[in-house]
């Protein structure tokens, strides 16, 4: 019963998201909207605690086995605390407040202010690393260290200089050569990989709903 | 030198009045631009309306739409066109909407199935309006099959039925050849170095949600992973952007602990809820790639712009990693910064191709003869269209 009742349920709701692509009749449409849209926020709602319950549990473990770094632990529970109090007690932002005092003199700690002035902020310097990882990582790859890696390299060279106006004054050919390097062989490899990816993707939704694939089960009969 | 011309009072405001008749004077013009009464005439300046008004139900949609189509106003300075709609029985015409002067379609989306409606169209222009005929009596229906999906239910039952042969043959022959995936042959070589270095294996699943397939088939691949750090005992850490994919990872893992008979080695820690923000879980993930330095990353999923932070990073670790996604943007990144790499289909083909189970091994043969025939298709199709543009040979 553990096991068939997922395999049921996988079973009717893969069928009907199946039948519902064909048939446009409201009934069958409003049932898959609620679907996909309510019953999918519900649950991700209800996983959410889990996954809190998660990350207090992992660090709450480092703490109490005085794992590496483990004060830092004390940190993001605190973070998790404060931030969850303010959000759920201290309303959005200044026009929309809550039962919550979030705000001293100038000094406002909403929610809203708490996201835009340190997550995205942080977020931000993340993402600016992959400037840096991108020239590490093109470094590597223009190593002609053999034919596909030279020819990588080629290509590259003849993109970037087809993409500045230093291309154009070597050869006026050279950026409608780049142009088309990008548009025919690069969109005909990446066609090829998609027509792939979809029959993955379809086998393996077909797998599934039939019960043939279990490993998302943990695997067995 | 004189030169002679005739034109309207104010040719800048061209008088028309909702298609009455007016009166315009005509002058003379002199080349020096002195203009001088001569007559006055009686001239016709009709909008012409817009023709052909047609309406029908839009095919193929759940009801409530008629679509409204016409024949455009052979006047150049129609500034647009207002549609108007009457409900059978009704004296009444309301308004629906406004088109610009080059559209010439509208869609009625507030119709109520089953009830008729007739529909005018009215050109407007900066002096005044000509109004159509009104149309034929439409009614909105939903329908209960999309033709325009015909294709894809044509295309859905062919690799259905190609799938399910070759998975029944795979039951009685149970010596299919599958080619190498020299990703795959890693995992387990990859999996052995971690353990002689008495090290973790990182396991990564992706960003994504629990209903992008990419995650489910990285969830299979999971359960074999699992399957085999169980019984190498080698640590393993699972850290999850989302609390859905958490949750099934979880039991993936506890499961395949189970299966491979050591369920005392799984503690709940293995799996754990990191945050669903893009960059902090990059950042987390990073952090563990530092401090544990696991001897073995496996980066399969879909994954996004921090693809390359992951991998770098643990490219900077010295860690083997196996990457795998279907998302195209983010292959280069991992084929340059991870020793192998799952491209696209083969990440749908490695949970067959871990557990070596003759069934699954049998849907790839059935997903390899779909590809041949796609291929065999596109071929065809080239060679016709190339046939077709042979003058001598222009028989399609």
């Amino acid at each position: 019963m553990r096991r068939r009742l997922p395999l049921f349920l996988v079973f009717i709701m893969g069928l009907f998201g199946a039948f519902a692509f064909f048939v446009p009749h409201p009934p069958v449409r409003q049932i898959d909207e609620v679907l996909r849209n309510d019953v999918i926020r519900i649950i991700g709602a209800l996983s959410l605690v889990l996954g809190v319950g998660s990350i207090i549990r992992h660090h709450f473990i480092k703490i109490q086995r005085k794992a590496e770094h483990w004060p830092y632990s004390y940190i993001t529970i605190i973070a998790l605390v404060v931030s969850a109090v303010i959000g759920l007690f201290g309303g959005i932002d200044p026009n929309r407040p809550g039962i919550l005092p979030t705000q001293v003199g100038s000094f406002s700690f909403h929610i809203q202010t708490i996201y835009v002035n340190m997550m995205v902020p942080l977020a931000a310097t993340m993402f600016s690393l992959l400037a840096f990882f991108m020239a590490s990582a093109a470094y590597r790859a223009f190593r002609c260290r053999n034919l596909e890696a030279t020819l990588l390299l080629l290509a590259a060279f003849i993109l970037m200089l087809g993409a500045v106006p230093f291309g154009r004054m070597i050869s006026r050919h050279l950026p409608a050569f780049a142009e088309w390097i990008l548009a025919v062989p690069n969109t005909a490899s990446k066609r090829g990989i998609l027509f792939g990816v979809e029959l993955g993707v379809f086998a393996t939704s077909l797998k599934i709903i039939l019960g043939i694939e279990r490993g998302w089960l943990g695997g067995g009969d | 030198m004189l030169s002679l011309e005739i034109g309207h009072a104010d040719s800048d405001r061209y008088l028309r009045d909702n298609d009455k008749i007016i009166l315009t004077p005509v002058f003379f013009r002199l080349n020096f631009g002195v203009p001088i009464p001569l007559a006055v005439l009686l001239l016709t300046t009709l909008l012409a309306p817009p023709a052909d008004v047609r309406a029908r139900d839009v095919p193929n949609d759940e009801g409530k739409n008629i679509m409204v189509t016409w024949s455009p106003s052979p006047d150049t300075d129609v500034t647009g066109y207002l549609v108007l709609r009457q409900t059978q029985g009704s004296e009444i015409w309301e308004t629906l909407g406004f088109t610009g002067p080059l559209v010439h379609r509208f869609v009625d989306d507030g119709a109520v199935d089953g009830t008729p409606y007739a529909y005018k169209v009215l050109a407007q222009s900066q002096a005044g309006t000509s109004e159509s005929e009104p149309s034929a009596w439409a009614k909105s229906s939903a329908q209960w099959f999309d033709t325009g999906t015909l294709p894809a239910l044509i295309g859905t039952g062919i690799f259905a039925f190609l799938l399910l042969y070759f998975i029944n043959r795979a039951k009685k022959d149970k010596s299919l050849f599958i080619r190498r995936i020299s990703g795959l042959d890693a995992v387990e070589e990859a999996l052995g170095r971690a353990t002689e270095m008495g090290r973790a294996t990182l396991y990564v699943p992706g960003l994504s949600t629990m209903s992008d397939v990419a995650t489910i088939a990285s969830l299979n691949i999971l359960g074999e992973v699992a399957k085999k750090t169980a019984q190498f005992g080698t640590p393993l850490i699972v850290p999850n952007a989302d609390p859905i994919v958490y949750t099934v990872a979880r039991e993936v893992v506890k499961e395949s602990y189970t299966a491979a008979g050591r369920p005392d080695a799984f503690n709940e820690d293995i799996v754990f809820f990191v945050t669903d923000q893009q960059f902090a879980f990059a950042a987390a993930v990073d952090g563990i790639m530092a401090r544990e330095k696991p001897a073995t990353n496996f980066l399969i999923g879909m994954f996004w712009a921090e693809s390359l932070i992951l991998a770098e990073t643990g490219a900077a670790t010295g860690a083997i990693q196996i990457a795998g996604t279907d998302a195209v943007a983010q292959l280069p990144f991992f084929i340059t910064a991870c020793d192998y790499t799952l491209i696209g289909e083969e990440l749908y083909a490695a949970s067959a191709y871990l557990s070596r189970e003759p069934i699954l091994l049998g849907a790839i043969k059935g997903q390899d003869y779909s590809k041949a025939l796609i291929i065999g298709f596109i071929i065809l199709a080239t060679g016709l269209a190339l046939v077709a543009n042979i003058p001598v040979l222009r028989f399609f």
